[in-house]
């Protein structure tokens, strides 16, 4: 077996994994915090007003990054759902559905923030529009995986539905979109993209981007977090957990 | 026909475990089925052996260990044209007559030559029932039915998930019969009992179910 | 020995599912009563003028249907689930995709077309215009199956729940909405004399789409909540 391999061979089993995560996760949150907060005084503070939104715009700094986070979220849980359900490895399974609650999270903050930037803006809490409506779904979409979830009694067996859901949301996704676009577009076109020039002036970007680091680094942290416990729960009747906890409670019963 | 050990099993598993929620249900079990061979597999209730059934036939995953069919790991596509499975739900449909439930069986998994519907109802006692819908017979009744389906089906491999129950005196011979006449044709059965019933011709193997806690 | 074609198992499946749906045929009509009731609630609601009523009929009208089909849904593993017709089905030697796909196309012909078949009665209570009924039947014919094909998928990882009506509508919706965005705007299109054949070729496309993959999905679905 070549060495990367056999590093993705180790990582999937339960026990190396929760090390490994332990020792990544304290990293992980610093970082996160470190920098959402120099993106968060970038956007609040040093960004210049917009000359047309005023103050109101600097909304995006949350909205945006949670709004690629909602996307990224599930399209990572349901590649982990497509590796669970071909190679049935429990690590993935584990991974897919703790991810899972984060994206909602993400998906929900995303349509509140959206929300109350469309008062002043829009002056409504909440329109139709194109973009808006496919988040709601989207959000729709993740109720289902975790639902699903969490009527299965039996974990694996619930897991491994509720990732073939997943699957089946990525396949209907871009319909979605597209019926939602043909059926109303209100929403300012995109602004902010990474390959192309970009229509925001870079003091206003760069907090954007620095935000989007963050939250990527956070939802990793708070994945490895999550993953971590549910492998606990998981392989409780195994010996490396009754070993760990032996090693907490020094040895007491 | 006497079991031949020397050609591969018609079915073996190895070290087989089955654990759900991280509570082991049962196992490591080893056995093994030649054709020609009946085995009766013994434990209380709760032991898992409705469980095994289904692991046996691919229905579910053993968690660890394997099962092996002539000698080649199983999979539900190669499995399904050897095996019936008789669980505790019997597959058949209240609503219709009993010889409309053993049309759709033999439509659905072919059929023995030399064998009707109406010869296997017959050899299981339910002449004069072929019109009668399933609703009105009794339980032993419905299970009989459910035999008839066995006999007609041209599966090597039976696996009864407790036969014996709801079934009289006569019904048990019955079962006793079956499993005789499709050993000696070069079948095989594995068959559950929580034990208060017994297969009582020949000496069958019998294989004890413990929870493995 | 003959271990039966796959031809004769889905001709065995479809005798059987017919006779058994024969037999209970009452019950075909609950979905029709339940969409006729959603129906007739609307003008209660929004108070009888024609005008109002004309400019949500085919809105309503779809709606409506897509919840009384997706209320039927429910039962099309159910009964199979507790007799245990179902493991026998998932044991047999033939593709599970091709026997599950007769039973959604019998599904479909048992208790969606019927429903079809009544909507020009719900177009009259609503007052849609005579013009938009083609538009409105056809839409239905197209987007019904849709539902019952992708809603099959979403039985089938709900099977072995004692209680999943919430559960499956929170599942099927969010994926049907695409057929509902096409179908009720094909209608409002026509109502409000722009074109309306494209929502109507998507959705055929989709509809094309889900015909292949569903059944494999469903099965694959099934297995999952099975074993």
């Amino acid at each position: 077996m070549n060495p990367l391999l056999l590093w993705f061979h180790k990582l999937g089993s339960p026990p190396y994994f929760y090390r490994l995560a332990g020792r990544f996760l304290p990293w992980l949150y610093a970082i996160a915090l470190i920098t959402g907060a120099i993106g968060l005084y970038g956007g609040l503070v040093v960004a210049p007003a917009d000359y047309q939104q005023h103050d109101s715009f600097r909304i995006i700094y949350v909205h945006v990054p949670c709004a690629w986070m909602s996307l990224f979220v599930y399209a990572f849980m349901a590649a982990n759902g497509f590796v669970a359900l071909v190679w049935r490895i429990k690590l993935s399974e584990v991974l897919a559905m703790a991810s899972a609650p984060i994206g909602a999270a993400f998906t929900f903050i995303t349509l509140v923030t959206g929300s109350v930037w469309g008062k002043p803006t829009w002056g409504t809490w909440w329109t139709w529009d194109a973009r808006l409506t496919s988040e709601l779904v989207l959000l729709f979409l993740y109720f289902g995986v975790i639902g699903l979830y969490s009527a299965i009694e039996d974990t694996r067996q619930a897991a491994r539905a509720a990732a073939f859901l997943a699957l089946v949301g990525v396949v209907n996704l871009p319909i979605v979109h597209y019926s939602v676009n043909w059926w109303n577009t209100l929403h300012q076109a995109q602004t902010v993209s990474l390959m192309g020039q970009s229509k925001m002036d870079a003091s206003m970007l760069w907090p954007l981007l620095t935000l989007a680091f963050a939250t990527h680094v956070y939802f990793f942290a708070s994945l490895l977090t999550r993953s971590r416990v549910a492998l606990l729960g998981l392989e409780s009747g195994k010996e490396w957990v009754r070993a760990l906890v032996n090693a907490r409670t020094g040895g007491r019963q | 026909m006497e079991p031949n050990h020397d050609i591969a099993p018609l079915l073996q598993a190895r070290a087989l475990t089955y654990t759900r929620n991280a509570e082991p249900i049962f196992g490591p079990l080893d056995v093994s089925l030649h054709a020609g061979e009946v085995v009766l597999i013994e434990g209380d209730n709760g032991s898992g052996k409705t469980t095994l059934l289904k692991v046996l036939c691919g229905l579910l995953e053993p968690s660890s260990g394997d099962v092996l069919l002539h000698g080649a790991p199983l999979t539900l596509a190669r499995l399904s044209h050897q095996v019936a499975l008789l669980g505790h739900l019997l597959g058949l449909k209240m609503e219709l007559s009993t010889l409309q439930n053993l049309h759709f069986a033999v439509g659905m998994g072919g059929i023995r030559p030399g064998i009707t519907p109406r010869l296997a109802l017959a050899s299981v006692g339910l002449e004069g029932y072929e019109d009668q819908p399933l609703r009105t017979l009794s339980a032993g009744q419905k299970k009989r039915v459910a035999l008839a389906r066995l006999l007609l089906v041209p599966a090597a491999l039976w696996l009864l998930d407790e036969p014996y129950a709801n079934l009289d005196r006569t019904g048990i011979e019955l079962v006793n019969r079956v499993l005789d006449h499709h050993a000696r044709r070069g079948g095989a059965a594995l068959i559950t009992s929580h034990g208060a019933y017994a297969y009582t011709s020949g000496a069958p193997r019998r294989i004890a179910l413990k929870t493995a806690a | 020995m003959k271990p039966g074609t796959t031809r004769a198992a889905c001709v065995a499946l479809l005798r059987r599912d017919l006779t058994l749906i024969w037999r209970r045929r009452g019950d075909a009509l609950n979905p029709l009563l339940f969409s006729i009731i959603v129906v007739a609630l609307f003008p209660f609601a929004l108070g009888p003028e024609q005008a109002t009523l004309a400019r949500i009929a085919a809105g309503t009208i779809f709606v409506a249907l897509l919840l009384a089909s997706l209320l039927s849904l429910d039962m099309l593993f159910r009964s199979d689930l507790e007799d245990g017709s179902l493991e026998q089905l998932v044991l047999s030697p033939h593709p599970l995709s091709l026997l599950l796909a007769c039973k959604i196309a019998i599904h479909w012909l048992t208790t969606t077309l019927p429903l079809i078949v009544i909507a020009p009665l719900l177009a009259q209570m609503l007052y849609l215009p005579d013009t938009v009924l083609p538009v409105l039947l056809i839409a239905l014919a197209l987007a019904t199956p849709l539902l019952s094909l992708i809603g099959s998928v979403c039985v089938a990882l709900t099977v072995g729940m004692r209680r999943s009506g919430m559960l499956l509508t929170l599942l099927v919706l969010p994926l049907i909405v695409p057929a509902l965005i096409f179908g009720a705007g094909a209608c409002n299109a026509a109502q409000a004399g722009l074109p309306f054949t494209a929502p109507l070729l998507w959705l055929g496309a989709w509809l094309v789409l889900a015909l292949v993959l569903a059944p494999l999905a469903a099965a694959a679905a099934l297995k999952i909540s099975l074993t």
